[in-house]
């Protein structure tokens, strides 16, 4: 799987303390895999299962989804700023194929 | 009263502009509108809108080479912002060249026939989805204003009789829902205006970004009259006459819809 589409929002800055909010949303289309093609054929499951967040190296954020969750996948979720650094964040789908993005934030 | 009324008659008959001028909803009320606090939430903000992916992607394929000649939107337009600031807003409107109304969607395409001599991008593909959502963004909150005079004229009238005519097993007329039974329920849906300035856009019943063509496609469907095919040149004159229904309401899109 390549690099999927993101779009991470979240600040640049911020005061140590302050509680941020990261938004992200990653372009999936999350296949059921209950569902049919036009021949009837079933079409197979293709999910994101996991989907992490690290902060400075320490796992600030973590979901497990399953078929339930609609395409497109959005996620959002507060952390504290406590010291500059980078966050990764890393979407797993069920075939082993990892989405990263890196996001520098700068703690005053 | 009785002769103001006489006035407003035979002023209508003389020039057809004040006619079709009765034709269009009284307030245009855009498509979100209609949608729950929730949807409309959703278009609002730009970082929980998932059509912004398609915009994205449609950004970075501008200045993407494609076909014989490697060039790539860009190379002869420029930069996306400042040059396509507005110009979905004027469309559809029709080709010198060709003399047929063209579309975002046939734009691009005649764009890359003509220009790059790639192959056109299938309707409904996530790479022509991508850029018409990128180009349509450009205009948001700018007013449609599309041409209905002189070459446009003929489009204009045919694209008026499809939204009049009644069709399909359901025997229903667009006019008979999206004028007659604006804000009343259909299913869960509430009935709007039919007004096309958010699109392309995200459905959530799609679960994908949409074209407008898909969605008449979708109301085609629902009164079981025939579908067209993509791009089909009823849709597009029914594209322009919604186009110029929607008055002075600015584009919206990408929208969020149910």
């Amino acid at each position: 799987m390549a690099q999927l589409p993101v779009r991470i929002i979240l600040p640049s800055t911020a005061k140590k303390g302050d509680i941020i909010e990261i938004k992200t949303l990653i372009q999936h289309a999350m296949e059921t895999g209950y569902r049919r093609d036009d021949v009837g054929k079933p079409i197979p499951r293709d999910i994101i299962t996991t989907f992490a967040v690290t902060y400075g190296g320490v796992e600030v954020f973590k979901a497990d989804f399953n078929q339930g969750v609609a395409a497109n996948p959005y996620v959002a979720f507060t952390t504290i700023a406590t010291e500059s650094g980078e966050l990764v964040f890393t979407w797993l789908d069920e075939r082993g194929a990892a989405t990263i993005e890196r996001r520098k934030v700068t703690v005053s | 009263m009785r002769y103001k009324l006489g006035i407003c008659v035979f002023v209508g008959v003389l020039t057809g502009a004040d006619v079709a001028a009765q034709q269009r909803p009284a307030t245009p009320l855009p498509g979100s509108v209609f949608q729950s606090p929730e949807a409309r939430a959703m278009q609002s903000d730009d970082t929980s809108n998932p059509a912004m992916l398609w915009v994205e992607k449609g950004r970075s394929l501008w200045t993407k080479s494609d076909g014989a000649t490697g060039k790539s939107c860009a190379s002869c337009h420029g930069d996306l912002q400042t040059v396509m600031k507005g110009v979905a807003a004027r469309y559809p409107l029709v080709d010198q060249k060709s003399k047929t109304l063209m579309n975002i969607e046939g734009r691009i395409n005649n764009c890359r026939t003509d220009h790059q001599q790639a192959p056109p991008l299938p309707y409904e593909s996530n790479e022509l989805l991508s850029l018409t959502s990128a180009i349509t963004y450009q205009s948001r909150g700018d007013v449609r204003l599309v041409g209905i005079d002189g070459a446009a004229e003929p489009f204009f009238t045919q694209g008026r009789a499809l939204f009049e005519q009644r069709q399909g097993q359901l025997n229903l007329a667009c006019v008979q829902c999206h004028d007659g039974q604006v804000g009343r329920k259909l299913r869960g849906d509430t009935v709007s205006q039919g007004q096309t300035h958010g699109w392309p856009a995200y459905r959530l019943e799609w679960q994908s970004m949409g074209s407008l063509h898909r969605r008449i496609r979708s109301c085609s469907i629902g009164v079981r009259a025939e579908v067209l095919p993509y791009g089909a040149p009823s849709y597009l004159a029914l594209e322009l006459y919604l186009a110029w229904r929607g008055g002075s309401l600015p584009m919206e899109s990408p929208g969020v819809r149910r």
